[in-house]
Formats: structure tokens, sequence, C-alpha cells
């Protein structure tokens, strides 16, 4: 069984009379492990793929097979429990909460899945520990550097032991040296710990670390290529 | 569901962001609880200084006054026949199965003299019954025997109030005081009861044997004759049967005929009294009423300010959403910041309140009573008013849409 199944998803959004296909029968299969990196110009439904990946949209029609589960037609708790569980988001943005520590940053998936404020916190530190921030754990995102916020964002993707982290241009806001930092920590991530990594980017350079590339236009998959040196 | 403690803490830290803002959408939950307060204090006040009057007056009361007289056609007004007699308040005692006690009133005023002090005031000729009707207990010395009553003794009991401007420190038993130049020799003292609803001093006052003022102070127009007659029922119950009885017995002694008018007068005192506290209790309702619009325009402060907070924090709600955060999880965290703001408010606001009506009695002189139940009342309904009104804001951040959620700048 295929970690992730998508099948002819179509996405239609109406502007008026006019019904715009952002994606298009689109059908991939990706399996538990992958590293691959989606690309396209913007406009090419590769964001609308995203988002359908991580269950913050759903498709107009097809099936979305998540470990075998169709998730296409669930409601808004019930994506929303998926996404706590087996989804973690590293955003462009960094999107961590502001005023708030590092460490309460990461707790946030573990407190929504209900687990008691020790548990939440050792796993945290330890989530913490694992992307290089050892001793951060009470400095809030504005006492953080760009590449210090976004492993931050890594650790919180990381702690509920998702199988899958959708990376959305992760290193869109860093200078290239922390950018290849940052997808180090990716790569040592998928292979230490077989985590399924599903980026977006528009950079040849960063593209280049993950194992198999996807290309968008006109909301339909142009190419799918698999890396020849593994 | 989200772990509450936490939720709570980021609550407060939302709400320290804005210390400001946070602290004027408190005010007015702090003005509109401290009014409720207040106001419910003062009308507590009202009514409990008035059911203290009340209550000195004696309980279950009923007084029978005579009738008005006609002269050549004018009427002179309640009580001004004489058509009351001793025969009439025996004749209760006996016959009227509702009654309790009876004592007949003959009164008038006069100069009381104790050596070289002299006091006006009021007499009050009666039996040993009176301090039973009344509820009035001696503070020294013994009441009227009935063989005192009899013969037209003269011994007299003493209101506080006299034996203040009388006697000083001096202890009136068995003194020798002159009533209208008659001497009449004190034998008790009755125990102070203050101001009547009416706010007379009920202590300004000197009891003697009903026979001793007919015949030695006032005179009668015709033998036997009394003022008033002031008769207490069994309890609250018999008040309605005790009138009715009273009714019927002196219609039947006066030889009143079905088309003529009583030449008496019935009246339920208690029940007086009990119109006199349910105004009051209305009074104090709508004072509460009246507060609570203040409490309710509070709560519309909060919405507002939830609104906003809302819309700035839309990117962290997106955040959340992302993250695994359900409906109920958004929900839950705004309602519980305006449950805090609103807490903390009424908190404020109770000491607030507390503090004004101690302003207001101190000030005013107002009687001001903070009940436990006005306090627990106000906070629950600016908890009820923060629930209320922070809903819709945590209804409206609960639907946004993670998407555009995430992108809102």
């Amino acid at each position: 069984m295929a970690l992730i199944e998508t099948q002819e998803i179509t996405k239609t959004y109406r502007l008026g009379d006019i019904a715009l296909n952002a994606l298009n029968n689109v059908s991939l299969t990706i399996e538990k492990g992958e590293f691959i990196a989606i690309m396209g110009p913007s406009g090419s439904g590769k964001s609308t793929f995203m988002n359908i990946l991580g269950c913050l949209d759903k498709p107009t029609s097809g099936r979305y097979l998540l470990e075998g589960i169709d998730v296409a037609h669930m409601d808004r708790d019930e994506l929303a429990s998926i996404r706590n569980k087996k989804l973690g988001f590293v955003f462009q943005g960094f999107n961590l909460l502001p005023r708030t520590s590092a460490l309460e940053n990461v707790e946030l998936p573990l407190l929504y899945d209900g687990l008691p404020a020790k548990e939440r916190a050792e796993r945290s530190g330890a989530a913490l520990a694992k992307v290089g921030l050892e001793g951060r754990e009470n400095h809030h995102p504005n006492q953080l550097s760009g590449g210090q916020q976004q492993r931050v964002a890594i650790a919180r993707a990381l702690v509920n032991n998702s199988p899958i982290i959708l990376a959305d241009e992760p290193t869109g806001n860093l200078d290239t040296k922390t950018s290849f930092e940052i997808m180090e920590l990716f790569v040592k991530l998928n292979k230490e710990s077989n985590i399924t990594i599903i980026l977006v980017t528009h950079e040849k350079d960063i593209a280049d670390f993950s194992r198999r590339f996807i290309f968008f236009r006109d909301g339909v998959v142009l190419s799918d290529e698999f890396s020849v040196k593994t | 569901m989200i772990d509450i403690p936490s939720t709570i803490r980021i609550s407060f830290r939302a709400l320290r962001v804005n210390k400001m803002r946070s602290a004027l959408t408190m005010l007015g939950i702090i003005i509109g609880v401290g009014a409720v307060i207040a106001m419910l204090a003062v009308g507590t006040g009202a009514a409990q200084r008035l059911g203290e009057q009340l209550a000195s007056m004696g309980s279950n009361l009923i007084m029978i006054v005579p009738g008005s007289s006609t002269a050549g056609g004018v009427r002179m007004g309640a009580g001004t026949q004489s058509t009351l007699s001793i025969g009439d308040a025996d004749a209760i005692q006996k016959e009227c199965p509702a009654v309790l006690y009876v004592a007949p009133v003959h009164s008038g005023a006069g100069q009381v003299v104790y050596g070289n002090q002299n006091w006006s005031t009021g007499i009050t000729g009666t039996t040993a019954n009176m301090l039973l009707v009344r509820d009035w207990p001696l503070t020294e010395g013994r009441p009227f025997t009935d063989e005192e009553v009899r013969s037209a003794a003269k011994v007299c009991l003493l209101g506080q109030t006299v034996v203040e401007n009388l006697f000083g420190g001096i202890n009136p038993i068995g003194q020798i005081i002159r009533i209208k130049n008659v001497p009449f020799t004190v034998i008790g003292v009755l125990e102070a009861k203050g101001q009547d609803p009416g706010g007379h001093d009920q202590d300004d006052v000197v009891y003697i044997p009903v026979t001793t003022a007919q015949k030695k102070l006032f005179g009668t127009t015709f033998p036997g004759m009394i003022r008033t007659i002031m008769v207490k029922a069994r309890s609250g119950d018999d008040l309605a049967a005790a009138e009715q009885q009273i009714n019927e017995l002196l219609k039947q002694r006066h030889h009143i005929g079905v088309r003529q008018d009583d030449d008496f007068t019935v009246r339920n005192l208690t029940q007086m009294m009990q119109a006199a506290e349910q105004q009051t209790a209305v009074m104090n309702l709508l004072l509460g009423a009246i507060a609570s619009v203040s409490l309710l325009v509070g709560g519309i402060g909060i919405m507002n300010i939830m609104l906003v907070s809302v819309t700035e924090r839309t990117r962290e709600i997106g955040i959340r959403m992302a993250i695994g955060a359900k409906t109920w999880d958004i929900r839950l965290q705004f309602i519980i910041e305006a449950l805090i703001l609103s807490l903390i408010g009424g908190l404020a606001g109770l000491i607030a309140g507390i503090t004004a009506s101690e302003i207001l009695s101190a000030l005013a002189g107002w009687n001001t009573v903070i009940t436990p139940l006005s306090l627990l009342l106000s906070l629950g309904f600016s908890g009820i008013v923060g629930v209320f009104f922070g809903f819709y804001p945590a209804y409206k951040a609960s639907l946004l849409d993670p998407i555009e959620a995430l992108r809102y700048e």
C-alpha cells in the first residue's frame, strides 16, 4: 500500500461564470520514505496540490488515499485530526506563534492531541534537540535567527511522529548557507527517521537535495522523474 | 479535547499583549458589576431597615378604630366618633377564635414631670395585654396586674425616650412622676424599639391602665368608651379570618343593619406592611435591572474587542488549525479569553461595588447591605455575559478557512 495515492484529483475554482481547473486529473503515488521536490511556475497548481495533500483543502473530484484511507470527504474536525497525527507543516514564513517560547511552539500539535503537560514538554525538548536547538527551549521567535526559527518549525512538524512533512518553500526566506543547512536537516530526517518529505521550491539547487522531481504546469503533471544519483 | 489549564495560560498571554485594551474592556464589566452590587446593597439595605421597623411594631396586628362622625353634613374623619368600648374589646377576646390578644387603647397627650424635669409625650391607657400584642418586653420592672387595671391604679410603664428625658442616669423604678398633675408610680421600663415605618419614635410613650386614663386623665363621652382596639391574630394565616370575625361581631354588637355604614373600621396593619415590603422588593428589582444594563453594555464591549482580536490573530488561528486544532479547540480558546476578561472584570467590580456601597453609607448615611447572594449573582452574571458575548467571535474564528487564514498578513 502506497503512503499517498491520488486518483484523478481535480480542483475547480469558479469565478463567476468561468470555471478554472487549478488541478486536472492528477494521479500520483508516493511511497513511504520518498524525498520529493514539487516544482513549477506560479499558477501551475502545485500550491493547490500541496494544500490538498496537506488536508487543508478538498478536491472537487477524485480520491485522495492517505495510508489507504480516503480523506477527500472527511469533515473539518476529521481533517484537523489527520493533519495533527499524519502531517507536519513547514512554511516559507516559519509561521511560529509570536510571544511564545520555542518549546511551547513545538508543543502545540501535542496540545491539540490532548497529551498531558509533562509528556508534551519531554517530547518537545527531544524534538528541539533533534534539530540542533538544545538550550534554546525558552527563546521566543524574535530572539532566534531565521534558520533557527525554521528549525523550530521543523521540530514542530516532527514532534507528533508524523510520517510526512510538507514543506512549502522552506528556504524561501533564508540565505544560501542557511538554506543548505536546513536542506541537510531534511535529508538527515529522511534518511535516519524514514520520514517522507515533500517540498515545493523554485530553486534548482534546493530541489537537487531530493530524489524525485515532479513538475506541474497548468494543473497537470508535466513530468515525474527520479534522480539518477540516489 | 484540548487541555484547559494550557488554554487559560495562552489566553492570559494574549490578554497581556494588549494590557491597556484588556483593562478598558474590563472597565465596562467592572462598572456593570459594581453598579449591580451597589444598587442591590442600597435596595437590600432599605428593605432591611423597613423590615426591622415593621417587626418592631409587632406581628399579625389588626387595629380597630371608630368610624367617622358627621356633624351637619360635614364628615369629620376616621376616629372622630366614640363607638368602641371596653366591652367590645372583651367580646372580641372571648368570641373571635382567630384572635390571640386584645388590648383596648384610650390615649391622649400630656406633660410628664419628675423633679425639675418635664417632658410632653403620648399617654396610652391600655391593659397588660398591650405588651403581648406589640411583642414588647420590659427591660425592668413588671407589667400591670389585672387588679391594677380594674381599680384604676396610678401606675405607669415608661418608654426609653421618656426615661432618658426625665431621669437621666437615675433608676426610674419606684419613682413617682406626675402626669397632668396626677402622681403615678413607675413600675416598669419598656425595651427600646426605635422608629416605626412612619418615622415616629415608638419609645416616646407612657403606658397607664386604661381605666386610669378614662377616669383620671382624659375622660370619656360615655362611660367605658375607648379610642382604638389593638388585636393580635393567632398567626399570619388567621389574619383574614380574625378580620372577618371582628367585623361580624362588632356589626352585631353595634346593631348595624345591612344597608347601614359601619361605625368602625378594621385595619389589617400586617397587610399594609406587606404591601410596603413588596414595594421595596419591586424597587430593589428595578435598581438591579437598571444596573444590569450597564453590565450588558460591558458585555458588548467584550464582544467588540474579541472580534478585533480574532481579526488580528487570523494568522495565528490558521497556524493552529494547520497543526490540528479542531473547531471547538479554537472556540474554547476565545470563549475562555472572553470569560477571563469578564471574570477578572467581575472580581474587580466586586471590590468596586463593595467600596461604592461603603462610601454611600458613609457619605449619604444610607443603610446598605451586601449579601453573599448579590456577590455571587453579579459574578455569575458577568461570567454568563463573558461566555455569551465571547461566543460569536469564537464562532467566527472557528469557521475561518485555514488556507486563507495562513495567507493573512
